[in-house]
């Protein structure tokens, strides 16, 4: 197999930009290179692009089919420019500067070709503004004002072409609105290797349609939601169930209580015009009392339980693998809190789902926790419970109606909303969230670690999970062995990350596991093989290459995100998104880690009453196998899918 | 196959061209020479565009890599051209010859014809004509004995998209994707097939690199003027007597063309095809050649009872057709040509409407990815020039 | 082969036998899809995930491809695929009269298919064969200066060539 960083370029390469530029002057390399665009004379490195010269340079080029997290597609003809000595217009975001040129951005040419582009773009356009959910977020909405459109001259469709898909669970489709700027198609392919939608046809009659054009709810979907995100207009959307949410809220016998996931905190502000990667986690808190909802967690307690159950599950099967020497023990043990990702290996490696861990995602847990545990604890009727999660992801959305999760004896959690869905019941409700004063999580859930808060980025579960195994383990305080507690090696955006951590003593077994191991000695001085990937095209690698028996096949736990950054990158998350953004949401993930006081999910003293007082047989025991873990389905590519 | 009657037309230099003559000379010479004297002879690019071969073979060879590629675009879609149809089918040799000089030239070993489906038929011979070539030691190893001289060729077959003829688009079908052109830079001559280096050639260009070979630069420039050297083979059809394939030097005229294929009394001619323009009988005294009209060598011959309105709908219903549904301007800009012309004949045009067709013809021509939407509204731009009056006072057909 | 393989099976084994020919990159895709839509006059749903498993790439990859190649597509198609072309040289030469000769022999329309299977009729962009016009494929074959009369006979012959293929 090839290098796991090397990125997968499935796309053709009509729709790749290929940024090394042979030459036969290799000084030109890494030189710089003379332009002057619209009058203005700058430097820029040799093979940039014009339009990243010209974002350098302090112009602004309009831009529809180019994203930065994609390869460059130069379909949509937006960002043409003039270049002298060319005699056609040239896209600005393929056309590489690699001797001195002279650009103008605005020529009339250039003027009259974009308000064309938008003009046709228009032609096919079939909807109204104002009851399209990106209104006042639309890419086509902003450059039709920019460009000073006022009328159709190609035509404006009155009646919808095509039908809209609301197949899925959590991606809906109207092709109407689509330009087919192919993003989604890239995103899906490039990004994600999941391959559901592509360009059909040709000329005036293209589309962009699933296999068959079958229905989202039956082609081969993880749900992940990344091509949402980077669709410029409304033809992408995630399922909308702010309406059945404020039902829920307005109806008074209802008792409704939502959990909210750590990435939507890092990046709410931004639909209320903050800078990415300024949190508001406790304004929200007072936002979401104030919209209604009856109690507020924070989903933060279930993700240290689930480091609890997970880094269990975790030493049982080393031991099972390392001490009794059972082969049927499947190792490495991949993590489950990404729905996006458990559905892709239910699709393409269902061979390996004995691999992944039993334990239930941490929205999961606390559906079933909020319908038992607490429901008796309060003494409520669990049937006029009404769970919301508060997500950033939409593939939530499917995994809450997954027929396996009903453990409580109801549906465990009723809705999945996304950061954009929540952001917008606020909006309606008037509560200017940056504004409001901050309040803190409701009890008996209240307490949180930094380790809950950092599932939020890639490498957040892996961290997590070493900072507890390795102290449980070890006897010592992670701080001793890592300067701040911060496991740097499995932090940051690389695609794949793999690491090696040697347990350095062994320490005495602690109460919690000690009914499972008799002691740590088969663990001194071993070495801890950790991955850590994102992206399901990364994960795609990952998986390649342990069916090739490479070096991932030998690692013990690898933690998989079905979308690039983890969840901050989620398909719930305001757009747009970009790398910048994305590092900027994790920037807030983290410090907000370093400012709590308790950092490990076994040091959570709400997790260690729930196992006190509820889950009293233990990690892994008889019921929190019954309430916190599930099972999965081998479902295969084939379709449709039933 | 049915019997179809032999594409008539004049006589043909490469009926005189003597077998291997060309390849003999070529490989008498340093593989860096053989790049200069196509560039020596002037050679432009015979499929339409007019690119000099020699450059662009320059190009290719300056690159360092470990494979590279020559294709034989045989993808003859273009609307009233056939020229190399009758080349393959009576001069594949030449072909050949000339794939296996520019592989010399540029160091590939290996080329590739890229026939379009609807001439699957030529298919065997191709074929055939290669087997016996790799027989008589023309292709395979150590060609015509020259030590090291490796280079073979197969067919690869279209699968009926008019826009792979447009070279990137051509390379794409060939990695077995969609036939959508590439973004340029980098040109296939850096990162063609399979990102290898590679040139695109049309049939015709390849047939006249034998001829060259054989025959020397001097002959070549003999023919033709100082900015379009050799001869050309032209594809003629339409309201003429003897439509066929002819072979005219460059600069030729369109009125002495009509008189040679019996066309004269036309009221416009056709020239490259639904790509190319419309020329109007008032200017048959224009020339073809790069400097003048350029062409691939269609020239259909429009007859005086013709609407010339039926022609530009004709053509577009074809760019609606084929254009690949990449960029907006010609997934969506031929549609709106189109309509104008239906609306023009119906005689409810608005002339708002066909003001705002004509400037987004203009804006086709210069902002579309490549070649096909570039040149689409051409023809009917050209009509809509040549032809005002007549479309002004046209009785509407109901 | 064994007779216990199902026909999904052996689309799969010649799909592979292809790939071993053609070699195993997608480059090998468009000659695949043209073998399948010759012999089974159809690319279906099985065939095209068949293919996209064995090639490595995604089912919509192989369907958004098919899709775009004219005699590629993955609706089922007669046995005899009649193409007429649409050019100008060939409507100066009257291909109009044999359009309507074609629609009425045949009792479809274009881009569509005779109930008993055996014809589908199409426009062609061009043929290139504008100098003896009207011009038309069936299947692989070329016809030239085709006449209504001709346009009938050449359907005639196609079916009686299907019913002595059939006895």
């Amino acid at each position: 197999m090839s290098n796991p960083t090397t990125p997968i370029h499935r796309a053709p390469l009509s729709q790749q930009h290929r940024r090394v530029i042979t030459t036969t002057s290799p000084d030109a390399i890494g030189a710089q290179v003379s332009v002057t665009i619209d009058g203005v004379d700058a430097k820029v490195p040799f093979g940039v692009t014009i339009l990243e010269a010209a974002r350098n340079a302090g112009v602004k080029i309009p831009t529809l089919c180019d994203h930065p997290d994609l390869d460059v597609a130069g379909v949509c003809r937006m960002c043409v420019v003039e270049v002298e000595g060319q005699r056609t217009l040239q896209p600005a975001c393929t056309f590489p500067v690699v001797n001195a040129m002279k650009v103008n951005t605005h020529s009339r040419k250039v003027r009259m070709a974009r308000k064309h582009v938008l003009e046709l773009l228009l032609s096919e356009h079939c909807g109204e503004c104002y009851s399209c959910v990106r209104n006042g977020n639309c890419e086509l909405q902003s450059l039709a004002e920019e460009y000073g459109i006022t009328a159709f001259p190609f035509g404006h469709p009155e009646e919808p072409l095509f039908e809209q898909d609301t197949s899925s669970y959590s991606v809906m489709r109207d092709m109407n609105k689509c330009i087919r700027c192919r993003r989604c198609i890239r995103t899906c392919i490039d990004i994600q290797e999941v391959g559901v939608l592509e360009a059909v046809g040709r000329s005036n009659k293209v589309t962009i349609e699933t296999f068959e054009d079958m229905p989202l709810g039956t082609a081969v979907c993880i749900n992940c939601g990344q091509c949402v995100n980077r669709c410029p207009v409304g033809a992408l959307y995630a399922k909308d169930e702010t309406d059945a949410v404020w039902a829920a809220i307005d109806d008074p016998d209802r008792h409704v209580v939502i959990q909210t996931a750590p990435a939507p905190r890092s990046a709410m502000g931004e639909l209320f015009g903050l800078e990415p990667g300024t949190p508001v986690t406790f304004e929200m808190n007072t936002a979401l009392r104030r919209a209604g909802f009856d109690k507020v967690f924070d989903t933060n307690f279930t993700a240290d339980l689930t480091i609890i159950e997970e880094g269990t599950e975790l030493i049982l099967r080393l031991y099972k693998a390392l001490v009794e020497k059972d082969e049927s023990v499947a190792l490495p043990q991949f993590t489950s809190c990404s729905p996006g990702w458990v559905k892709y290996l239910e699709h393409f490696y269902p061979e390996y789902l004995p691999n992944a861990s039993s334990a239930k995602s941490p929205q999961q847990m606390f559906g079933a926790l909020i319908k038992t545990y607490y429901a008796d604890k309060l003494g409520l009727d669990p049937e006029k419970i009404v769970s919301v999660a508060l997500m950033p992801c939409s593939a939530k959305k499917f995994e809450c109606n997954r027929p396996e999760m009903r453990d409580s004896g109801f549906q465990d959690v009723d809705y999945g909303l996304t950061t954009r869905e929540l952001g917008k019941m606020f909006k309606e409700a008037g509560l200017h969230v940056p504004s409001l004063p901050k309040s803190d999580f409701d009890d008996p859930f209240g307490s949180a670690t930094g380790s809950g808060v950092i599932f939020g980025a890639t490498g957040g579960v892996m961290e997590a999970a070493l900072r507890t195994v390795i102290e449980m383990v070890t006897g010592e305080k992670i701080e001793s062995i890592y300067d701040h507690g911060d496991i740097i090696p499995v932090r940051g955006f690389e695609g794949v990350k793999y690491a090696e951590i040697t347990v350095p003593k062994v320490g005495p077994v602690p109460e919690i596991v000690a009914h499972l191991v008799p002691d740590w000695d088969w663990l001194d001085g071993a070495t801890l093989k950790v991955a850590v990937a994102h992206g399901t095209a990364n994960a795609k690698k990952v998986m390649d290459d342990i069916k090739a028996g490479g070096k991932f096949s030998e690692c013990h736990f690898i933690e998989f995100m079905a979308c690039p950054g983890g969840c901050l990158g989620g398909g719930g998350q305001p757009i747009p998104t970009s790398a910048d953004i994305r590092a900027a949401r994790a920037k807030a993930i983290y410090s907000e880690d370093s400012a709590y006081a308790v950092r490990k999910s076994h040091e959570n003293p709400a997790v260690l009453a729930t196992y006190g007082e509820f889950l009293t047989d233990g990690p892994c025991g008889h019921k929190s196998h019954k309430l916190l873990h599930t099972e999965y389905t081998a479902r295969g590519k084939h379709m449709p899918q039933s | 196959m049915p019997a179809t009657i032999e594409t008539q037309g004049n006589a043909l230099t490469y009926e005189t061209i003597e077998p291997e003559a060309g390849l003999k000379a070529a490989l008498a010479m340093s593989r860096a020479d053989l790049v200069d004297f196509v560039r020596d002879s002037d050679l432009k690019g015979r499929g339409g565009a007019g690119f000099p071969t020699g450059m662009k073979w320059g190009f290719c060879a300056a690159e360092k890599a470990d494979q590279k590629y020559i294709i034989c675009n045989a993808d003859e879609g273009e609307p009233g051209t056939f020229k190399d149809r009758v080349i393959l089918t009576r001069f594949a040799d030449l072909v050949i010859e000339g794939m296996t000089i520019g592989g010399r030239a540029i160091g590939a070993t290996l080329g590739i014809i890229y026939l379009r489906a609807e001439y699957t038929y030529l298919r065997p011979h191709l074929n055939e004509v290669i087997q016996k070539r790799r027989g008589q030691g023309l292709l395979g190893h150590d060609i015509m004995g020259v030590e090291g001289f490796d280079f073979d060729i197969l067919v690869a077959m279209g699968a009926g998209a008019y826009v792979c003829g447009e070279e990137t688009a051509l390379i794409e079908s060939l990695e077995g994707f969609r036939g959508e052109p590439r973004n340029r830079p980098p040109f296939p001559v850096v990162a063609g097939l399979l990102n290898n280096p590679t040139v695109v050639n049309n049939v015709e260009t390849l047939a006249s690199v034998a001829a060259i070979f054989a025959k020397g630069c001097d002959w070549f420039k003999t023919f033709g003027t100082d900015k379009s050297s050799g001869y050309k083979l032209f594809s003629i059809s339409g309201d003429c007597e003897k439509p066929g394939v002819y072979e005219f030097p460059w600069g030729i005229t369109v009125a002495s063309l009509l008189e040679e294929v019996g066309g004269t009394g036309a009221k416009a001619v056709q020239i490259g095809g639904a790509s190319g323009v419309c020329i109007p009988a008032k200017d048959f005294t224009r020339a073809l050649a790069f400097e003048d009209v350029p062409t691939g060598g269609s020239v259909m011959v429009i007859g005086p009872d013709r609407d010339i309105l039926d022609v530009a709908e004709n053509f577009l219903d074809f760019f609606v057709e084929e254009s690949c549904g990449q960029c907006t301007p010609c997934r969506l800009g031929n549609a709106q040509m189109l309509r104008a012309v239906k609306l023009l004949k119906t005689g409810e045009c608005p002339p708002e409407f066909l003001a705002s067709v004509k400037a987004l013809g203009a804006t086709m021509q210069v902002a579309s990815k490549c070649g096909l939407g570039q040149t689409s509204p051409s023809a009917f731009l050209s009509i809509l020039e040549g032809f005002d009056d007549e479309i002004a006072n046209r009785a509407v057909s109901a | 082969m064994p007779v216990t393989m199902t026909d999904q099976d052996q689309l799969r084994a010649d799909v592979e036998a292809l790939v071993e020919k053609l070699g195993p990159g997608r480059s090998s895709l468009i000659p695949i899809l043209a073998d399948v839509k010759r012999r089974f006059h159809e690319v279906d749903s099985e065939s095209m995930q068949t293919i996209a498993d064995v090639l490595d790439i995604h089912p919509v990859e192989v369907y958004s491809v098919a899709s775009f190649y004219a005699f590629l597509h993955g609706a089922p198609t007669g046995q005899f695929v009649i193409r007429l072309c649409g050019t100008l040289s060939c409507d100066f030469a009257g291909k109009d009269a044999v359009a309507d000769a074609l629609t009425d022999a045949l009792g479809v329309g274009f881009d569509q298919t005779t109930d008993d299977g055996l014809f589908t009729l199409e426009w062609a962009s061009c043929v290139g064969m504008c100098d003896q016009g009207p011009a038309l494929l069936v299947n692989d074959e070329v016809h030239t200066r085709v006449t209504p009369d001709a346009a009938r006979e050449i359907v005639a012959a196609c079916r009686a060539a299907a019913v002595a293929k059939e006895g």
